[in-house]
C-alpha cells in the first residue's frame, strides 16, 4: 500500500500522478521533450540513459518501464537493455554513449561528481554540448521520478507483461495524452 | 568554467535554462506549481523543503537562493534568515512546527533514496496534522531538488557571487 492514498491499480507513478494534475503537466511534458523531443540523441539511447539511472537508483518501476520503452525503440531487443543495466562498458552500444552513461551514473550520485575529464572523453568521441547537456538533465529528472515513485511506496506490478504494454505506450504514443491511463492487472 | 559552453554572467541553473529553452518551460513550470501555487502549505514551507534538500545535497547555487526566498516570505528579517540557517544546520533542534519538522525528516530522506521513506515517518508528520496532499507535495518537492540541484552541479555552472545573495533564482 501506498504512503498516501492514490486510486486502486495505477502502477507506479501513475498513481501519484493522478492525485496531483498541476505537477502532473509539468512532468509529462518535460519527459516528452527529454526522450522524445527533436534530438540528435535517439529516443533509444536517450531511454537507455533514463533506464541505467533509475537501476543505478534501484528504481523497479522505472527501470522496467523505460527499459521496455528502450527495447520497443530498438525493435524489440530487451536483452541490450539488460547488458546496458548489468555492465555498459561490454554492451553493443557506441562509444558515445558509454561515455555519457558514465556521466550519467555520475550525476546520478551527485552534480559534483562530474569530472570535466568525463566530460571530455564524451567530447572526444563526438558529444555536443547540448547531448551532455541532455545526458545531466535526463539523469537528474530521473533522479527525482525514481525518488517520486519510491518516496510514495507506490505499488509495481511484477510481471514482465505489464511493462511491456507500458513501453510501447511510452515509446510509440508518448508522455503526454490525454487521461487514458487505465489500471493494470496485478498479475 | 562550465561542463558546456553557456551564456555568460548567468550563475547557477539561469545558464542551463537559457541553454535549453524547450526544457525550461516545464521545469519553470513545474517549480512554480511545487512553491508558489495555492497549496495549505505556505510558500515559505514549501521553499524551507527546497533549501534543506539543496542544503543536503550541498549545491551551494540552490540552497542560498531558495532559503533567501524562504526568508523573504518569512518577512525578510535577519531573524528569518537566521531561522533558514538554523534548519540547514539541525532540522529537529530548529524552531519550527511539529509538522514541519516531520515533514522536512521526510525530505531528507527522499534526498537520500526513495526507499529510505518509511511507513512511520509518513505517520509521524500524519500524527502531526500533515495531510496526503501535504506528504506528496513534500515528496515532490524533495525530488525536484535531486533533480534541480543535480541539474546545476552536473553541468558545474558558476557557483557564487555576492551580487546575487538576495536574488530569487529563476
Amino acid at each position: 500500500m501506498a504512503h498516501i492514498r492514490v486510486p486502486d491499480g495505477l502502477p507506479g507513478i501513475l498513481g501519484p500522478m493522478a492525485v496531483s494534475p498541476g505537477s502532473t503537466k509539468a512532468l509529462r511534458e518535460l519527459v516528452e521533450v527529454l526522450l522524445r523531443g527533436p534530438n540528435t540523441l535517439t529516443s533509444a539511447e536517450r531511454e537507455l540513459i533514463a533506464t541505467y539511472v533509475s537501476s543505478q537508483n534501484d528504481c523497479c518501476f522505472c527501470q522496467l518501464s523505460h527499459g521496455a520503452a528502450a527495447a520497443e525503440h530498438l525493435g524489440g531487443n530487451y536483452e541490450l537493455v539488460d547488458r546496458v543495466k548489468s555492465n555498459y562498458a561490454t554492451a553493443e552500444i557506441s562509444e558515445k554513449l558509454k561515455a555519457l552513461l558514465a556521466i550519467a551514473g555520475k550525476a546520478q550520485k551527485g552534480g559534483k561528481h562530474v569530472t570535466t575529464e568525463d566530460v571530455e572523453r564524451a567530447r572526444t568521441l563526438g558529444a555536443t554540448d547540448k547531448e551532455i547537456h541532455d545526458t545531466v538533465l535526463i539523469a537528474a529528472a530521473f533522479c527525482m521520478f525514481n525518488r517520486y515513485v519510491d518516496g510514495l511506496g507506490t505499488w509495481q506490478p511484477t510481471g514482465s507483461l505489464a511493462y511491456r504494454e507500458m513501453g510501447q505506450t511510452m515509446a510509440h504514443i508518448g508522455y503526454v495524452r490525454p487521461a487514458s491511463d487505465r489500471p493494470v492487472a496485478a498479475a | 568554467m562550465a561542463h558546456i559552453q553557456l551564456p555568460e554572467g548567468l550563475p547557477g541553473i539561469r545558464g542551463p535554462l537559457v541553454f535549453s529553452p524547450a526544457t525550461t518551460g516545464p521545469l519553470c513550470e513545474l517549480v512554480e506549481v511545487l512553491l508558489r501555487a495555492p497549496n495549505t502549505l505556505t510558500s515559505a514551507e514549501r521553499e524551507m523543503i527546497a533549501t534543506y534538500v539543496s542544503s543536503q545535497n550541498d549545491c551551494y547555487y540552490c540552497q542560498t537562493c531558495h532559503g533567501s526566498t524562504a526568508a523573504q516570505h518569512l518577512g525578510g528579517s535577519p531573524a528569518d534568515h537566521e531561522l533558514i540557517g538554523q534548519m540547514k544546520l539541525d532540522c529537529e533542534a530548529a524552531p519550527l512546527s511539529d509538522k514541519m519538522r516531520a515533514l522536512l525528516a521526510i525530505a531528507g530522506k527522499v534526498q537520500k533514496g526513495g526507499k529510505r521513506v518509511k511507513a512511520e515517518d509518513v505517520e509521524r508528520a500524519r500524527s502531526h496534522g500533515a495531510s496526503d496532499e501535504e506528504i506528496h507535495d513534500t515528496v515532490l518537492i524533495a525530488a525536484a531538488f535531486c533533480m534541480f540541484n543535480r541539474y546545476v552541479d552536473g553541468l558545474d555552472t558558476e557557483e557564487r557571487d555576492p551580487a546575487w545573495g538576495f536574488v530569487p533564482a529563476l
